[in-house]
């Protein structure tokens, strides 16, 4: 299995806040890896370091520089233009002719059912719609990782199911997905392994059944039984 | 009580008569209008030109000495309009720097003036502006592979309707000044005199009729562009929420088949 990301005793701080503390970790190609944890543990962070638009304070970070990535927000932001053009832009940003760009974006258009829409201001797009115009962003680059910092949180139980059955598709075609979730069930349904982060330390790294299963780390254990109960 | 009289008749004759010049668009009156919407468009066409890609950059580079670059940019908003004028007299002036363009008391010189005026206020706005939606988005672009020169392209682009804001602005406060064309112009009848030059003499000679005139043409020259570009963004942004969006302007334009 290739290595995509290997991080070690890895820091990171905006000013006197330590965002990430002293985290290991070893992520493969393939795998669905779920970040949990509280509001401010670290988990948008560690997804935003890996995507290399924060560099650790310490530590080191080796990733595979041919694997390409692409990153989901959690509100995506929409250009004031079609949704054909938001998802072009992204291809065309990559070097992608403006033409093909065009005509890939229909087909990632039509992969996330959007393909009607098309010529649609993304911006009058509903909020499902737009996470969904972003994951076709996303995909359109044909990423060989894709990151998604709480990809569902913002929408309705309907939109959150279309979302979350790309997310599956996507994963199903060998497309390693490491997102963040405060989802439980969602977690259990997409991840592969599971990665419990508390005040920015990195305190469970488990294949998903044994992190809901087995014993875990007292602050683990209370943060998953609340969000159970 | 025979003062307050005497000012309410003034005012009201002055108002009226100031209509009817209006009215009867008087040729003295139109020049000195169109000449002053002449100076203040091309002074905000140059400033606006330099001042949106400045301020764009300022929004999203990050370097040392900028949080001073910031503070004198900011504190330039603030330039008195006679410094200004006082300034790009002495480089205009025979033995400045710019002496040998010969512009002095020239439109050129007004349109200078003026333009050294504004940029300062449509760099630090531009820059906000760019700034705070660099601060929300930015990431996501760069997270799309754009640098950070792409970046304030794009966000320029993608906020053009507040920036219509900042246009207004700039506008605003190139056509109201009156301390730096009076410099840099010198008030020449039929030259160099515009609106706020104008008003300052005539007021000076007494003659409140065509000054208030030309103030009240002042005001309603600038709420019609306020009503202009309110329209515009209203109808834009309508258009956008609806239909088919426009492709921005800085990538290529592909006519679908």
């Amino acid at each position: 299995m290739t290595t995509l990301f290997e991080l070690n005793a890895v820091d990171v701080c905006f000013g006197t806040i330590r965002a990430l503390n002293a985290c290991a970790l070893r992520i493969q190609a393939g795998e669905r890896v779920a970040l949990v944890g509280a509001n401010g543990s670290g988990k948008s962070t560690l997804l935003r370091t890996l995507h290399g638009l924060v560099r650790p304070t310490r530590g080191t970070l080796q990733f595979d520089a041919g694997a390409r990535q692409a990153m989901l927000f959690q509100h995506p932001y929409m250009l004031r233009a079609s949704a054909q053009t938001n998802v072009a832009l992204g291809l065309w940003l990559q070097g992608v002719a403006w033409g093909q760009a065009r005509t890939q974006a229909l087909q990632a258009l039509e992969r996330v059912g959007l393909l009607a829409l098309a010529q649609r201001n993304a911006k009058a797009l509903s909020g499902g719609q737009q996470q969904r115009l972003a994951l076709a962003r996303a995909w359109a680059m044909r990423p060989q990782v894709l990151l998604l910092d709480e990809p569902t949180a913002s929408l309705d139980p309907a939109a959150k199911r279309e979302v979350e059955a790309l997310m599956a598709e996507f994963a199903e075609s060998g497309m390693t997905l490491i997102f963040s979730s405060h989802n439980l069930g969602q977690v259990k349904r997409l991840a592969s392994r599971v990665i419990y982060l508390e005040h920015g330390r990195l305190l469970a790294d488990l294949p998903t059944h044994d992190f809901f299963n087995g014993p875990l780390p007292p602050e683990a254990e209370i943060f998953v039984k609340g969000e159970l109960v | 009580m025979v003062t307050t009289f005497f000012r309410m008749n003034t005012f009201s004759d002055s108002v009226s008569t100031a209509f009817s010049l209006i009215v009867s668009f008087d040729a003295l009156l139109a020049s000195i209008v169109f000449r002053s919407l002449a100076v203040s468009a091309s002074a905000c066409l140059i400033a606006c030109s330099a001042g949106l890609v400045l301020g764009a950059w300022l929004g999203v580079a990050r370097f040392r000495g900028r949080g001073m670059v910031l503070t004198l940019l900011n504190t330039l908003l603030a330039l008195p309009s006679v410094v200004v004028g006082l300034v790009v007299y002495l480089l205009l002036s025979r033995s400045g720097p710019l002496g040998f363009l010969g512009w002095l008391f020239s439109f050129q010189a007004m349109v200078l003036a003026q333009a050294v005026l504004v940029l300062p206020v449509v760099t630090a706005l531009v820059r906000q502006t760019i700034e705070d939606a660099d601060r929300l988005h930015g990431e996501q672009f760069q997270s799309l592979g754009a640098g950070k020169g792409m970046r304030s392209l794009l966000l320029l682009w993608d906020e053009r309707y507040a920036l219509l804001t900042v246009l207004i602005a700039t506008f605003g406060r190139a056509i109201s000044e009156v301390g730096a064309v009076m410099v840099v112009g010198g008030n020449i009848d039929g030259f160099t005199r515009v609106m706020t030059t104008a008003i300052a003499l005539e007021t000076s000679k007494g003659d409140l009729p065509l000054a208030l005139a030309l103030g009240l043409l002042l005001l309603a020259v600038v709420l019609l562009l306020n009503v202009l570009i309110a329209l515009v963004r209203r109808w834009r942004e309508r258009l956008d929420d609806g239909l088919p969006g426009p492709a921005p302007l800085l990538l290529p334009q592909v006519t679908q088949p």
